[in-house]
């Protein structure tokens, strides 16, 4: 069981959270002018690291923020995303 | 007393070879074995960072089946399934195939649809399979509660007599000795870290036992794939996570069949030692860790109980995790890359053991011809461009 630290409730239990997967992934500009394989990039490529990874946690339990962490994907290490 | 022969020789690595399979798990060494078998390819090395079937081949719950939904899954699925049929009197190995058959649950009244419908479907695709009302699950493994006051009530289930398990370390050795008597050579302690490219052809792998040339090389790291795949410079649409199993102390034997609840994200059989084991569905963060958190399992504990009151006195004697690659429609990515003589067979996510020797089939057909399986054309690395998925998540059983 990992301890988040929810920004607003401070550090809780892993399962008072949802993963929310890849930080940072935003909806493309220009949709209308996106090929397939542009498409298929947004819609289904995320990083895969085995290292650190900025992530998405969403504290459903709780106060319902959306939050970043950064977390090392083979210690489960977390350290606040600069 | 003497040391038993060995099954396999420990090899060095030679500096070439035809084809370099990376990862000397179920799926690797049947991809050699059947690079040997079917097509007379034999300068092959099976490179693994670990030792042989370390991985999630020591770490799968073994269940084998082949009730998928749609066409193209319930093709290579089965086919995997026939091959299994035959397995150990061709391996000459004992693998403790049991033929004891997969139940599948159904709780809700969505359940029940989906159910009868993959029902339907695998019959039109000749996979065996049978609609069991509560009555009848209840006969055919009396343990399972299907009282109406059941937490998680039984309306019924699918049934595959066909399906089943088999000892996951058997099949490892089975392929591995039988690899090795073609001239396989199977290298431990061999990590891969990198590729050597030119002109958008591969030419050899760089790897912790120096470079070794090869004229093919096909992954087969499961839950490493994307990391390998990245240091040749290829993004693939997979997640690694880790998911979770457990095994009890030894019992008497109580439980003949194997049970799966896509509901409650169980899945049971009684090995043939005497433990339960049981499997739960992944923890959900991205993870290469190899072990996963306490309250998934426990949610999985209390609805085995659920389902099965008679487990309330069984202890947990251990539980793991394994590193799984989940691709978007949980069907697995076979076939060629980007990088021409690169091949990927990877995304078989939580069920990729009953897939074994399939899977090693069409892969080590796809290797050595250049050019597709017809059974993996489909799930080629194009349909998530193309937008062809293969959705199964309904038959995967596994929350994903």
């Amino acid at each position: 069981m990992m301890l988040l630290d929810c920004p607003f409730c401070g550090p809780r239990d892993e399962n008072e959270f949802h993963y929310g997967g890849q930080a940072g992934v935003a909806y493309p500009e220009a949709p209308g002018e996106l090929s397939d394989s542009e498409w298929a990039a947004y819609v289904f490529m995320r990083d895969n690291p085995r290292g650190w990874f900025h992530e998405r946690w969403f504290h459903a339990l709780g106060c319902r923020t959306w939050f970043t962490v950064e977390r090392h994907t083979v210690t489960h290490e977390i350290r606040k995303a600069p | 007393m003497s040391h038993p022969d060995f099954l396999w020789r420990d090899p060095d690595p030679k500096p070439a070879y035809d084809v370099v399979v990376v990862g000397g798990g179920g799926h690797g060494l049947a991809t050699a074995y059947y690079l040997a078998r079917n097509h007379g390819i034999t300068n092959v090395a099976v490179l693994e960072k670990g030792w042989l079937a370390g991985g999630n081949m020591a770490r799968n719950t073994t269940i084998i089946r082949s009730n998928y939904l749609w066409d193209e899954s319930a093709a290579i699925y089965e086919h995997a399934l026939k091959l299994w049929e035959g397995l150990s009197d061709e391996l000459d190995y004992d693998l403790q195939f049991s033929q004891r058959g997969v139940l599948n649950l159904a709780h809700t009244l969505g359940d029940v649809r989906e159910g009868r419908r993959r029902v339907n479907a695998n019959r039109l695709n000749g996979v065996d399979a049978e609609w069991l009302d509560a009555d009848e699950v209840k006969k055919f493994c009396p343990i399972v509660d299907v009282s109406g006051r059941a937490r998680y009530p039984v309306l019924g289930g699918t049934l595959q007599r066909r399906g089943g398990i088999a000892k996951h370390d058997h099949v490892a050795w089975a392929l591995a000795r039988k690899a090795d008597a073609y001239g396989i050579d199977l290298i431990q302690g061999c990590e891969v870290t990198g590729f050597e490219i030119a002109r958008g052809r591969v030419l050899a792998v760089e790897t912790t036992r120096g470079r070794i040339a090869a004229g093919k090389v096909a992954l087969a790291a499961a839950g490493h794939t994307s990391v390998l795949a990245a240091e040749a410079g290829i993004r693939l649409p997979l997640r690694s996570h880790p998911l979770q199993a457990l095994v009890s102390e030894l019992l008497e034997p109580v439980l003949d069949c194997v049970v799966m609840s896509n509901a409650v994200h169980v899945y049971v059989s009684q090995a043939h030692k005497g433990e339960l084991v049981m499997g739960a569905g992944i923890d959900a963060y991205t993870s290469y860790g190899q072990r996963g958190a306490f309250h998934v399992v426990e949610d999985q504990m209390a609805a085995a109980l659920e389902l099965f009151p008679i487990f309330s006195r069984a202890r947990v004697l251990r539980t793991w995790a394994g590193i799984v690659d989940v691709s978007p429609d949980a069907s697995p990515i076979i076939g060629r890359t980007p990088v021409d003589g690169l091949y990927v067979n990877a995304g078989w996510g939580t069920g990729g053991f009953k897939a074994t020797p399939g899977s090693g089939w069409v892969y080590a057909h796809t290797i050595a011809e250049d050019e597709p399986h017809p059974l993996a054309v489909p799930f080629a690395l194009d349909r998530f461009t193309s937008g062809a998925l293969i959705d199964e998540h309904g038959a995967a059983a596994v929350a994903h």
